[in-house]
């Protein structure tokens, strides 16, 4: 196919994968690819994680949906798999918990009554990795925020420009989750 | 613009033709400020008009000047861009047009690119196996592949020197985020080695398959995404699993399914390194290996980082 190139899995941390809540479309066509637009301007339509599973639940009703809590030194993401999902949910269904987990998914958002946006992810693999891979994550995603924030400062690129006139994001903020996440490698137990 | 007037004045200069700087400004001016015409179309314009008011040929005015920069094939990587090339013709085709002198694939240390020498370019005839220069001769990119055009202002001078085809190898590092279908214990065809695809090859029907073990993996840094292929030597080094392993898993499971599984369950969300050669869209896999560790400096590095910002 020409044209078409595969959409890169961002980098992003829990609290700031949480505290997105702009979501858009490039252009109007019915299969554009839906984005997520992060506060430091991360702009995504697939992310990879690699966390630590800590809680699962089978909350479907007829059929089996499972929503998994994972989480990074900054807070968690929620993982809802159902029968879309074959895989992922299998894997989620065997697994212990706590296990290190990798996800590869697309962001998915849900506006409450009270309109307060959720972000969770809808995962397209799902699978059981160990701690240095999940050291390894925390170093990456850190490296690419920080390029972001980098960025934030004296960048002008559209989606910059998006995510500094939505936002208004407090650098400050998103430096210190990165540094806290940093050295929270630091710490032996 | 004045840059623009002064430097088509040099050059006409250079041919012994003196224009009043005035004369060109005037008709720049008119072009870009009232006609709104780009830069590069008004000195075009500009300067066809001035070689014909004082009857130069064309060829001369342009062809006077300096060759393109002899690069590297794998520097030849955007479109309209002008170099020269010293390379080996590896293989010439079949062309298929009448306004076509040849076709072909030269290379050089670096890489491998298709050429195509025009009729109009009166270029001499090249052989496969011998080493040209080819000067001044431009990027077209089509369909996402680039290739080289040796039109009328190009020439290919014989060389020498026998010069060694190679491939760069290029190294990508990152997390795997998927391996795709086609991937596992595969089988190919007996005759020209093709992937079956349900039993049956492409080329030669239905055969009897001959199993073999691939990847096709989807590597991701964050950044960009590279496909990468992982032939049966790096798949047996990276998971352990020997052909015949995978064929028995398969056996034993009455499916081959199972062996893909399993290749996703050890390898997806994982950090390797792999280096080899690109071809298309995918890195041919030369040697691949697990990342299980950072250096110390380097996350001090970016603690640093974190807190100046």
């Amino acid at each position: 196919m020409v044209g078409y190139s595969r959409e890169v899995a961002r980098r992003v941390f829990a609290q700031e994968f949480r505290e997105s809540n702009l979501t858009f479309k490039d252009g109007d066509d019915q299969y554009a690819p839906q984005y997520l637009m992060t506060p430091t301007g991360a702009k995504v339509n697939r992310v990879f994680i690699v966390g630590t599973l800590i809680e699962k639940e089978d909350i479907g009703t007829d059929s089996e949906y499972w929503r998994g809590r994972v989480t990074d030194p900054t807070g968690s993401f929620l993982i809802y798999a159902g029968q879309y999902q074959p895989e992922a949910a299998q894997i989620l269904a065997e697994c212990e918990t706590p296990a290190f987990v990798a996800v590869v998914g697309k962001p998915s958002t849900y506006t409450t009554g009270e309109g307060d946006v959720l972000t969770s992810v809808r995962p397209e693999s799902f699978h059981i990795v160990d701690g240095q891979t999940r050291d390894l994550w925390v170093l990456e995603t850190a490296e690419c925020t920080i390029e972001r924030i980098k960025a934030l400062e004296d960048g002008t690129s559209p989606n910059i420009q998006k995510a500094k006139e939505y936002y208004d994001p407090d650098i400050k903020h998103y430096s210190s989750i990165v540094l806290d996440a940093l050295k929270s490698l630091k710490e032996t137990f | 613009m004045k840059e623009l007037a002064q430097e088509i004045s040099a050059r006409f200069n250079e041919l012994g033709v003196e224009i009043p700087i005035g004369e060109i400004e005037e008709r720049l001016d008119k072009m870009i400020n009232k006609f709104k015409v780009p830069k590069e179309e008004a000195r075009r314009s500009v300067v066809n008009y001035f070689l014909k008011s004082y009857n130069i040929n064309r060829n001369e005015f342009y062809t006077g000047q300096s060759d393109s920069p002899v690069e590297n094939i794998s520097g030849a990587t955007e479109d309209g861009k002008w170099l020269g090339v010293r390379g080996k013709v590896i293989q010439l085709w079949d062309n298929s047009h009448e306004s076509i002198s040849q076709v072909g694939l030269i290379g050089d240390e670096t890489g491998t690119i298709k050429f195509t020498v025009w009729e109009s370019a009166n270029a001499p005839l090249v052989e496969e196996n011998k080493s040209y220069l080819f000067k001044n001769v431009v990027v077209n990119e089509w369909n996402g592949k680039f290739q080289l055009n040796v039109n009328k202002t190009s020439s290919i001078e014989s060389i020498d020197d026998d010069i060694e085809v190679g491939n760069a190898t290029v190294g990508f590092s990152g997390a795997m985020v998927d391996i795709q279908s086609g991937s596992g214990l595969i089988k190919r065809c007996p005759e020209c080695n093709r992937a079956l695809t349900k039993g049956a090859c492409m080329e030669h029907g239905k055969v009897d398959g001959v199993y073999d073990l691939r990847i096709k993996a989807v590597m991701d840094d964050g950044v960009s995404v590279q496909d990468a292929i992982l032939k049966r030597d790096q798949v047996e080094d990276i998971t352990g699993m020997t052909l015949e392993s995978a064929i028995a898993l398969a056996a034993d499971a009455l499916d081959q399914g199972v062996v893909l599984e399993q290749m996703k369950g050890s390898l997806v969300g994982r950090y390797y390194r792999i280096k080899g050669v690109r071809i298309d869209r995918y890195l041919l896999v030369e040697s691949i290996e697990s990342v299980f560790s950072y250096e110390q400096s380097e996350l001090d590095e970016l603690i640093a980082e974190a807190e100046v910002i």
